[in-house]
This record gives C-alpha cells, structure tokens and sequence, in this order.
C-alpha cells in the first residue's frame, strides 16, 4: 500500500496552450463577464468560461462537467478557489458553443468575473458539520437565486465577494470578505451532559478551552458549570467537549459582517466589521438575511465609486453614513468589548452632523 | 412514502443558481445513502439544528489526519448515514485536473461512497462526502493505488498548501505559485498526514498583493509574490487606453495610494518614482496591457492569519519583506521548520502560531526566529513607553 504519495503533479494535469506559455503570459482582458482572454509574449492566447458552481457535485454532474471539457477542452479543466469551475481553450471559435452547453447541459451560469459577484464561499453546515450556528449550502443558494443577476452581468462599482460560514469557527475564514454571512450562537450551553461529562471530556482543556474564564469546576457531578454572564457563545468549549452542547433553534442565527477585502489593492486589507448582530435561522430560503444582503449590496452598488470595494467605501463616507444609508440600526453589540475594544472605536472628532 | 417528502429542501430547487439539492437528488437515484443525507438535512430544517454528532476518530492505516468521522445522531431514522465519514483528498496545485483524473475520483467514489462531493473544500481539497466506516481502506486504497490521488490534511496537522493560478495562467504572478505549492506539498507529506502539533497550521500561496487566494486571512503563514526593482511601463500600451477613453488621471494616477505615478499630459506620458511604490498592484490591475511588475522578483513572507476562534480574527503580517523564491526553496522550508519547532515547543493545544506569537510576545518569536527587526514589519512603532 503506497502512503505518502502526494498530489499528482499539476505538470501532468495542465492543457496543452498553458504548457506551452507557462510563465510567458503577458497581459489579459475581460471579453464580457465570465470571458477572459490571457496573451502571451509570443501572441498566443488562451481564452477562459468561468461558470458558477454550487460547490456540492454529484459525480454524475462531475462527469457531465468531464464531457464539456472533452468536447471542448481536449480533457482539460480547472476550479477557482471560489468554487467555480473554469474552461480554458485556445480555440475562440468555439466559445459561443461552449457557453451554451454550459448554460444549457450543465445548467451553470457564466460570470463572476471583473465587477461582477464572485461566486459565495462556503462551509458545510447541516449537511456536513457537527458544530454550526446555521446551514450554508441552503442559504447560499437563496442569496445566489437573488444576487444572480450581480454573478452573470458587471453591474457593480468594484469586485465583491460575499462568504459564508455556518459558526464562528469559520473553516471558509471568511472574515475579510466584502460581506461576511456568520452562523451565530446567541446563548450559552446550558444543557450540559453531567452524566458523559467525566467520560467525553477533560475538564483542564474544557476550561482552558474558554477565552472568558466563563467555564468553571463542579466536583459535585464530575462536571463542569458555566457563568452565563462571561459566556460569550463562541461554541469552543463544544469543539473539546461533546458534553458542552450549544447548537439550539430558538437562539442560533446570522450574523452579518461587511468592508472586509484581503488583497493589498490601493488600501491595505481589512477584516470585516458587524453590520447587523442577529438575523433568526429561517429555513428553507432564510428570506430576512436575504433581503438584508441585498440592501447593503443596492445600497453600495449606487453610492460608491468606480473602483472602490465596499470597505473603502464605508472608510470615505464613515460608518455613521453606512448605517444611515443602509437602515441598520446600530447598537451596543456593535461597539467592541473583547480584543477589539478601545482600538476600534472613533479616536477622532471627526464626525458628520 | 410520506417520510420520504422533502418539501423544504424542494423549495431551494428553484430560483436561477444552479441547486445543491439536485445534487444530492441526482446522486440519491444510485445511492440509498445520499437519500437518507437528503432526509436528515430536511430534518434540520425543521429543526433548526445540526443532526450530527459530535466528532469520532476514523482513519486508514498510516494515517493519522485526511479523514473525517462524523456520524448521525439519529441512526434509527437515516441508517444509509449512521456512519458518513468524510475525505479530503489533495488537488492537484492550482486545482488543474485532465477530466480523466476527474473521472477516476468519480468512479472510485461512486463505488466506495454517496456519490456526493466538494469541488471544493474551503482549505481546498476534493472532499467526498459520506462514506461508511469499512469502506473507508478500500476507498483508499483505490484513491492511491489506481487514481493516484492522496489525502490532505485535517485536525491539527498542516493544511493542505493551496495557491492561486499563478504562471499557469496570470501575468501578474511574481512567484511560481503551483510550483512551490506543489514542491511544499510533497516535501511535507508526513506534517500532512500525522498531527505533529497542537494544532492545524496553514500556508497559502499568492502570486501578488491581489491575493486571489486570500492568504493574507486564511492562512498561518502567507507567501504573497511581489517585485523589488521598478514597475515596467509599455507607454504605447498606455497611450492605447487613454486613446480609448480610460482617464488616466482620476482614474489611476490620483487613486495611486503613494503618489508614486504622474501624467504628462502634453508628452503623453506615465512616469513612475519606483521608490514611492509600495507594490498595491492597483495600476496594474487596471491597466494589464500597459504596466507590469519588475524584473527582480520574490515574496513576501508572512505569519499569523487567521479566522476568529478564539481570540478574534487575525490578518497575516510581515515577517520577511522579501525572499527569493526558487526551487528548492530551502530558506522558506529553513524557516518553516524554525516556526514550526518553536510552536511545537511553546504553544498549548488549540493555539495558533498568532495566539502564541501574542501570548509569549513578538520579541520572543524574532529571536527564535533569528529575525531582525524591521520597520517594514509594523504599521507603526510602539506608543507607549514600557520599553522592554
């Protein structure tokens, strides 16, 4: 039995026309939305479909993708870090062909590049997590039907990418995203399994696991109580200890962050900061955190300017402004009070009236 | 059968965006256990809460991390997914595939597992989602032996390493991205594949400062491609964009974050001030066909991003400005061993190398490190006076 192995190259995987000018690439050009067209020094071109995918596959759409790529791409293909998938080819006769069998056999639309939407990136959620605050597949997909037309036509001031992560754990690490959708824990866990407690869990580690000291000793039951006011939700104790349950209908929900980006672009990356606190789970289209997404995209897509990402454009007209404009009210959950305080409040007397 | 009903799920098959759900259908027409995935997931729905359970150690031999266990906390109701294991399986660098490799995996999967799959998992590997317990070696065995796949990492281990398109396909690529993704990949193999540490710790590789592939927040230790020497302007290209309506001073010139960049309106020229340019790719990216990056180039190197668990979100810092990045790249991998043992050593369970960094202080790392001390590692200096 062979460990160890590795990845097959990426040497052995790639299309003829990128071998051939690999490295050598000189500029590129965006044809319309989802059509890239990348020269190389020697003339040559390789012209890219990028189609929007909704990151679970059955492995018969898999091999549906296979036969596109063979008709077309003599067998090759590629994915995006944003779940898109990508077809390159050298041949720009047969792009219109191609589009069409990507709309049509594959059902995927064609876009997501330049100043269009990228495509949402995502965790598990309830199809696959133990520990989320909300599904992500489902919510994706709701916010995706809504913001379609922002994924196939350039309608926005700059690129935006909204993400998606069902707790705060945040496996998709979503916090430098333009808009950040977060499944939140609002109440602390207070089922506690006292019975599997000595058998699931070490109580060192399961307190050592709270970043607010909120976790306290109960020799009483060879468990563990928590302090309901220090507990900040954040779901790490569940992650050592099973016996810490916190997952619940009536609590769990969306958090919404925004102005995140991490490219170094013109300003410096930034993380993404609380837009609005609490928006209850509402499957199976969550219509409340569908409709507050779009409301801050409306809202940024007619106020900004060409170029400026909707973190750099919070920073010009100030988030007083953003809040105003938007609707969302602001409150106590807004201003920092963990390792964020005092840095991030307003140390200036710069304020609009 | 009235149980078999997923009228919520349902609902997210319509709308334009291509339907996960019609995934999980379609996969279902072969697979009993994607069916009951589809009835467990309208379950949750109801519910509002997750239906899996906590954890469970699964794996093959040899391994300790690329598989994870998880089983359903109602096994009575959805047998087909009492045990619905996870692998995740390294992509091939800049996630090219040859639609037989693809086909291989999907055949493989559809023999040993519920047909159902990520392309691809946010650290970036093919995941397959579901198989049950004794399946598990065979499935492997066959992702080895016949496709030539491997696992990735999981649980507190190094991350699969994952990098943008690079000089595959992207002008702007300072370094050989894929390449050195692959290179890091292979050579820590056994980083991957066992938990040597406290816990995961992830690289991501960017060709620029555009960082495609968001390292500079996704990962432990961000390696983004840049330039030292001067920009290079085609000004014929220039000429070309300003004849077709780009206006070049409100929309480049006076957007350049550094002033670095004047147009000569009466010679038709953009002239640079190379030491005012702090790398932003702005221009870059607005104008391809006109500037591009110089000729000495390397990366900058980085240290610490990472999602909020648990002391909040982090964003990546630098720690070496610029590094010469060319196979075998023996000062990257140097330094990783270094930061690696030194985190091993001092950090507890659950702790990035960030979180150590700010608990044992950034002084404590340099020297470990061998670093000196370099303005270019801070936004600003110190303010307040405790000098120690």
């Amino acid at each position: 039995m062979a460990t160890d192995i590795g990845p097959p190259d990426y040497r052995t995987m790639l299309p003829e026309i990128i071998k051939k000018n690999y490295g050598q690439w000189k500029y590129h050009e965006i044809l319309k939305p989802g059509f890239l067209k990348h020269v190389a020094e020697n003339g040559d071109a390789v012209y890219t479909i990028r189609a929007g995918s909704p990151r679970l596959l059955s492995v018969d759409k898999v091999r549906d993708i296979c036969d596109v790529a063979d008709k077309y791409c003599d067998g090759h293909l590629r994915f995006t870090s944003r779940h898109n998938v990508e077809f390159l080819l050298a041949d720009e006769s047969k792009l219109e062909a191609l589009a069409k069998e990507i709309n049509e056999k594959l059902g995927f639309p064609i876009g997501g590049t330049g100043t269009c939407l990228s495509n949402i990136v995502h965790t598990q959620g309830w199809i696959h997590c133990h520990t989320p605050a909300t599904d992500a597949s489902g919510i994706v997909k709701a916010l995706m039907d809504e913001l379609y037309d922002y994924f196939v036509s350039e309608k926005l001031p700059a690129k935006m990418r909204i993400s998606l992560a069902c707790c705060g754990n945040m496996c998709a690490a979503i916090h430098c995203s333009d808009i950040s959708v977060v499944g939140v824990h609002t109440a602390p866990p207070t089922k506690i399994d006292d019975k599997n407690f000595s058998t699931w869990c070490e109580v060192p580690t399961t307190l050592a696991s709270c970043p607010t000291g909120a976790i306290r000793r109960y020799p009483e039951a060879k468990s563990v109580r928590i302090d309901e006011e220090k507990c900040m939700y954040c779901g790490n104790c569940y992650t050592v200890c099973p016996a810490l349950p916190i997952a619940s209908k009536e609590t769990d929900g969306i958090a919404i962050f925004v102005g995140g980006k991490v490219s170094s672009n013109r300003t410096s990356p930034k993380l993404s900061k609380l837009a609005i606190p609490f928006i209850p789970n509402n499957p199976p289209r969550w219509p409340e955190v569908v409709s507050a997404v779009k409301n801050i995209v409306e809202v940024y897509a007619k106020n900004a300017r060409k170029g400026e990402r909707m973190g750099d454009w919070i920073e010009r007209i100030t988030w007083p402004t953003f809040f105003k404009l938007t609707g969302i009210p602001f409150t106590m959950k807004h201003i920092d009070n963990f390792t964020g305080a005092l840095t991030t409040y307003n140390r200036s007397a710069h304020i609009k009236f | 059968m009235s149980e078999d009903k997923t009228p919520k799920l349902d609902e997210l098959e319509k709308g334009p965006w291509p339907s996960f759900v019609t995934e999980i259908k379609r996969a279902g027409k072969k697979k009993a256990s994607a069916n009951d995935l589809l009835k467990q997931l309208e379950l949750s729905y109801t519910d509002g809460v997750t239906h899996w359970k906590h954890g469970g150690v699964v794996g093959v031999r040899g391994y300790g991390c690329g598989t994870i266990g998880r089983y359903s906390d109602s096994p009575d109701k959805f047998p087909n997914v009492a045990a619905f294991h996870t692998f995740r399986v390294n992509h091939p660098s800049g996630w090219f595939y040859t639609t037989k490799a693809l086909r291989q995996i999907c055949d493989i999967w559809e023999k040993y597992g519920s047909g159902l799959t990520n392309f691809h998992g946010s650290t970036g590997d093919i995941i397959l989602l579901g198989a049950p317990t004794e399946n598990l070696q065979p499935c492997f065995d066959a992702l080895t032996g016949e496709a030539g796949f491997d696992l990735g990492g999981a649980a507190s281990d190094l991350r699969t390493p994952s990098c943008c398109v690079g000089a595959a396909r992207c002008e702007f690529a300072c370094i050989d991205t894929t390449d050195l993704c692959n290179d890091l990949t292979q050579t820590f193999q056994d980083y991957i594949h066992r938990p040597h540490w406290g816990y995961k710790f992830k690289i991501k590789i960017s060709g620029c400062p555009n960082d495609c592939i968001a390292s500079i927040g996704r990962s432990d230790m961000p390696i983004i491609g840049t330039w030292r020497d001067a920009l290079r302007i085609d000004q014929d290209a220039v000429r070309e964009y300003v004849d077709s309506g780009l206006d070049i001073v409100s929309e480049v010139v006076s957007q350049c974050p550094t002033e670095a960049l004047e147009w000569d309106a009466k010679g038709k020229k953009l002239n640079l001030k190379p030491e005012e340019c702090v790398r932003c790719m702005y221009c870059l990216s607005r104008m391809p066909k006109a500037i591009r990056p110089g000729l000495d180039k390397g990366a900058t190197i980085m240290i610490g991003g990472k999602a909020p668990l648990v002391r909040g979100p982090r964003l990546g810092w630098v720690l070496v400005p610029f590094m010469k990045m060319e196979p075998p790249y023996t000062e990257l991998k140097d330094l990783l061993e270094k930061i690696w043992d030194w985190w091993d050593e001092n950090g507890k369970t659950r702790e990035r190398v960030s979180e150590l960094i700010e608990r044992l202080g950034i002084q404590e790392f340099l020297k470990a490190m061998d670093l000196p001390p370099l303005p270019e590692m801070v936004a600003e200096p110190r303010t307040n006076a405790f000098i120690f």
